[in-house]
């Protein structure tokens, strides 16, 4: 069990540095597309701070908070929004495409659904290399509409493969509510056709999110089957920086805004003289300080050459000696 | 030995010397490969590393990416190059750009194996030549090897590529013999070949349209037409430098490809020639390629759809003033 203040200090952290991200995209900073978590940071942090250092994460273009969870600094991350060289990814990927390969942090995946075979793959690696590893695969609701999820959950069951299938289901893929994509709207059931153990979770409460993913990670190393776990959350922010928010209704987000996640852990410690007044307001100053730490960084960091616009398109050719064009006549 | 034989020869010696390697794909194990290139290797090699999958495209071919990441040497087999359409967002999405968009941190060592091409009567879901698709994709290799011996050869080679190489295997050459040297080692997966040397113009094919090539060079030669046939073998990265001797030696250049012509990988090769041979060229460059038309089941029809040899000779013939 992790200490609930460092769970709270952990989505606090990935709320304001989201909050920061948004003002900087407004400021033109950061550009492309920026789709924040804040709402869902009980997901974020429950799960996958619940992780050992030799699972892996495969995430999606929501994954801020899933790359602070799994201990990627803060400024190589604000680097990588900037599009700088010392970003995670030299600022190749931007917001939606994390990496981290030290801490198997595998993206960062933008095409919906696209990730669940990579996760299904690198679980087959660990398998047949015979390393007790869980592999985690965050994605959305709106994924469970594709192939993908289908093919990967049976393949996943069929060759008994540790991954834990983790859907964010905030109820919206994009514009498009749940309800009006699925036939069956209840995620955690499609399980059952394939002989997967799942469970839906309360995605508003960090404490109950990393009980069960404990729960069915513990299971996945035990038994090597995969799992999935259904955490219903929302998002309070829109789905990217561009959306008008025309498909709901402003009293559903103020309604879900009420089960914050945030607020409500902060009241949980507060009733046990675990959190007063002067402790939150260290950790606010504790973050803020990191955040404006980790955007001087950012901003004074240099730029990818345009020289190496070509770079790691493919792994360098050992250098090969000039010859005529072999005959094969 | 033949060109599925030769397949065959090289996927059993990279399962008995590389650990880390195995075979996945549809129908590879128990039924031994819908042309029977990894026949025997279930027996041989145990369930572990010759996996049948589901038919899922996408999601085992995502699989051999993530298996990759993971550090295993997954050789994915897709059938046929039709059926590879439906694993189409993994290949360009992921295959070709983890190690890009990841700043260099992660490479994809992935050998993917397909059928392609027509001339069997499978009609137009099973008989087109879509490698010059993958070809437009920065981040993966292309490779059409047209003998048994590049077959072998060149699936030995991928297995040394630390990035996505994808291997096209033209499926009316599985039954065509040829000289393999079992003893040998990897093959060549950098350089084009001379398949033919000659003088007078320069017919540039790869894949099926090899052997025509060939015999079309047959056929010019009874005109008094010297061709130099030459097998691209690599479409991506394209071994510009190889088409650049041959034409400047010949100075006239068709292009055979039985893929479409229009948005080709006869029209890059022949805008390759274009742009860098201009000045050797005393001819525009021609190309011979598939009809545009879904491919039609009958024989006769089929064949009209292809390149032939008189076909291939005749716009050769044009192309150096003489009729044949």
């Amino acid at each position: 069990m992790i200490d609930p203040r460092t769970t709270l200090r952990a989505m606090l952290r990935v709320r304001r540095f989201e909050e920061k991200a948004a003002e900087l995209y407004t400021q033109g900073k950061i550009r492309g597309f920026l789709h924040l978590c804040i709402g869902e940071e009980a997901v974020a942090v429950g799960a996958v701070a619940a992780l050992a250092p030799a699972d892996n994460v495969v995430s999606t273009y929501r994954e801020h908070g899933h790359a602070l969870a799994r201990g990627i600094p803060m400024a190589s991350l604000m680097a990588e929004l900037f599009g700088k060289a010392s970003g995670c990814c030299r600022g190749r990927g931007g917001s939606m495409h994390f990496f981290d390969v030290t801490r198997r942090f595998y993206g960062g995946n933008a095409i919906v659904g696209g990730g669940l075979p990579l996760a299904v793959g690198l679980a087959l690696a660990d398998h047949m290399q015979r390393r007790a590893a869980v592999t985690m695969c965050l994605f959305g609701d709106g994924a469970v509409a594709e192939g993908e999820f289908h093919e990967s959950m049976n393949l996943a069951a069929l060759w008994r493969l540790p991954v834990l299938f983790v859907c964010e289901n905030n109820l919206y893929a994009m514009g498009t509510a749940l309800v009006r994509h699925q036939a069956q709207p209840d995620i955690a059931r499609k399980a059952d056709g394939y002989g997967i153990a799942a469970e839906a979770v309360d995605g508003m409460d960090v404490g109950a999110v990393e009980r069960a993913i404990t729960a069915h990670l513990d299971a996945i190393r035990r038994g090597g089957e995969p799992r999935l776990v259904e955490a219903r959350t929302y998002r309070f922010r829109a789905h990217s920086m561009y959306d008008p928010e025309l498909y709901r209704a402003k009293a559903e987000v103020e309604e879900w805004k009420r089960r914050d996640p945030i607020p409500a852990l902060a009241a949980e410690l507060r009733r046990a003289h675990a959190l007063d007044d002067a402790a939150l307001a260290a950790l606010e100053a504790e973050i803020a300080a990191e955040i404006a730490a980790a955007v001087a960084a950012a901003d004074g960091a240099p730029w990818e050459p345009v020289e190496e616009l070509l770079r790691d398109v493919h792994t360098p050719d050992a250098p090969a000696a000039a010859e005529e064009t072999p005959s094969c006549a | 030995m033949t060109y599925r034989d030769a397949v065959r020869s090289a996927l059993r010696e990279i399962l008995r010397t590389n650990p880390r390697a195995f075979l996945m794909g549809e129908d590879v194990g128990r039924y031994g490969g819908s042309f029977a290139c990894s026949k025997g290797l279930l027996e041989e090699f145990g369930a572990e590393r010759v996996r049948d999958t589901p038919l899922a495209e996408s999601t085992f071919l995502g699989a051999g990416i993530g298996a990759a990441l993971g550090g295993m040497r997954p050789i994915v087999e897709l059938m046929t190059v039709n059926f590879s359409l439906l694993a189409l967002d993994q290949v360009v999405n992921n295959a070709a750009t983890l190690r890009h968009m990841s700043g260099g941190q992660v490479s994809v060592p992935l050998v993917v194996r397909m059928a392609t091409g027509g001339g069997r009567q499978l009609a137009a879901q099973h008989s087109h030549s879509l490698e010059g698709w993958y070809a437009h994709v920065p981040g993966i290799r292309v490779a059409v090897p047209a003998t048994p011996a590049d077959a072998r050869g060149m699936l030995l080679a991928a297995m040394r590529e630390p990035d996505p190489i994808f291997l096209f295997e033209p499926a009316v050459l599985y039954p065509t013999e040829g000289e393999v040297d079992e003893t040998a080692g990897p093959g060549d997966l950098r350089h084009a070949c001379v398949r033919r040397p000659g003088r007078d113009m320069t017919l540039v094919a790869y894949g099926a349209a090899v052997p025509k090539a060939l015999a079309a060079a047959d056929l010019l030669a009874e005109d008094g037409v010297d061709a130099e046939v030459i097998d691209v073998r690599v479409l991506r990265p394209l071994d510009v430098p190889a088409l650049l001797a041959s034409v400047g030696r010949t100075r006239r250049a068709i292009v055979v490809d039985e893929a479409w012509r229009t948005g080709s990988f006869a029209a890059e090769i022949a805008a390759t020639l274009a742009e860098q041979a201009f000045y050797d060229l005393d001819a525009p460059v021609g190309r011979v390629c598939g009809a545009e038309v879904p491919m039609p089941y009958p024989k006769h029809l089929e064949d009209a759809a292809l390149p032939q040899p008189a076909g291939i000779a005749a716009a050769a013939r044009a192309l150096v003033g003489r009729r044949g």
